[in-house]
């Protein structure tokens, strides 16, 4: 091979660049996002519990949202039957967010962790905010 | 496997004529079949509400524009643009238009008259007519608009791709593209003092919107927001029921709707 040593060199110094970041971060992985549950309205509960059970909310929400929009806008029903029979108004922005009146705390803390950017946001808000 | 050419002709020939005369084999095999395979599940059986006994709740509007005037007017349109969060841009090319004003002779463009002199020069409110039979819901490829049992013409901004084929084939302009952020704008007319309704959301770039004569209200037991505040001119209700306030009002006055000729089916009179 001609040039052999520089070729070896300018490889290792692309090597070192590419790899930088990796191992800059490796080991230290960025912390887990806590949501907050901190709103007056959560804390004037007598029982700490959203529409359905915990585990399925956070696992399922975004099918969960995805179908009550549908329901709501699609079929025109607007009240939705929880696992208990209890009866819950259909409303994103009516309903979920009048709880979790803290958005930034609570919906885009995971969102932005998992890198995911929904759609909801385009159009619905935070009615508690000042800011659209 | 080997054919010569005459046995190839004979199979060829009678394959032919089965291509050919493929139903009239058939009929003569089981006749009336095919027939019955081509009807069932076909066109012709959606109808538009028509079938059997008809939808119970069938929405309409009726505006009465004897009792109208500038004032009124001023009122309603505002009172739609704040339930609905629609910003005023101010410039024609991106203006949203839920409810607005306009002239006899737009409004019944088939049928004006320049000697009518009632007519002529009063104010005519304009909205989406929800029609029985709406081009817009056709031409949609996505199914982002579609009527509801009750007759409401609906749009889902999830869905809606932006397409403007329904602006194209609605004869009443009655919807509006969203050429730009409506947020952007919303912004600017809160920091002049605008209120949001916090209880709607707002749109983005790239959608049609249109009335949808206040489905989130009707879902409360609420009346649309224009006859909330103008219960003398606009009046609400269902149109299938022959007891209604509405039917009986049709009953007594004398209605327009427009360019019926179209086949549309409106859901807007004009009491006269």
């Amino acid at each position: 091979m001609y040039d052999s040593g520089k070729v070896i060199i300018g490889l290792l110094i692309f090597a070192g660049i590419f790899l930088f970041p990796f191992l800059y971060n490796h080991g230290s992985p960025a912390a887990k996002p806590k949501p907050s549950l901190d709103t007056p309205a959560i804390k004037a509960l007598p029982e700490k519990k959203c529409v359905e059970d915990t585990q399925f909310m956070i696992t399922t929400h975004m099918q969960f949202l995805n179908n009550w929009r549908d329901q709501a806008l699609r079929d025109g029903n607007r009240w939705y039957v929880n696992k208990e029979g209890k009866k819950v108004w259909i409303s994103l922005q009516n309903t979920c967010l009048k709880c979790h009146s803290n958005k930034k705390e609570f919906c885009n803390k995971c969102h932005n962790y998992a890198g995911v950017d929904p759609y909801c946001w385009d159009c619905h808000y935070d009615p508690n905010g000042s800011k659209l | 496997m080997s054919m010569d050419r005459r046995k190839f002709l004979k199979a060829a020939g009678l394959t032919t004529l089965v291509g050919l005369g493929g139903k009239g084999v058939f009929e003569l095999l089981k006749p009336g079949a095919v027939e019955a395979e081509m009807t069932h599940g076909g066109h012709g059986e959606e109808g538009h509400g028509e079938k059997d006994a008809g939808p119970k709740v069938r929405w309409a509007m009726l505006i009465d524009v004897m009792a109208l005037n500038k004032e009124k007017i001023e009122k309603i349109v505002h009172t739609c643009h704040h339930l609905h969060n629609v910003p005023n841009w101010g410039d024609p090319k991106n203006e949203i238009m839920w409810i607005w004003e306009d002239e006899y002779e737009h409004v019944f463009p088939d049928s004006y008259n320049e000697y009518n002199h009632i007519l002529n020069g009063m104010p005519f409110l304009l909205m989406c007519n929800h029609c029985d039979n709406p081009p817009c819901v056709r031409v949609c490829p996505v199914q982002a608009t579609f009527r509801r049992p009750d007759g409401i013409v609906a749009q889902d901004y999830h869905r809606c791709i932006g397409c403007r084929f329904c602006m194209a084939a609605c004869p009443y302009g009655s919807r509006s593209f969203n050429w730009l952020d409506p947020r952007v704008h919303l912004e600017k007319e809160i920091a002049e003092g605008r209120k949001l309704n916090k209880r709607f959301p707002t749109r983005m770039r790239g959608v049609v919107e249109k009335c949808n004569f206040c489905v989130e209200r009707l879902a409360e037991g609420k009346p649309p927001g224009c006859v909330e505040v103008a219960p003398d001119v606009m009046f609400f209700g269902n149109l299938a029921d022959p007891n209604s306030n509405v039917r009986k009002i049709l009953k007594e006055r004398i209605s327009l709707r427009r360019k019926l000729e179209l086949g549309t089916k409106p859901s807007v009179f004009y009491l006269i």
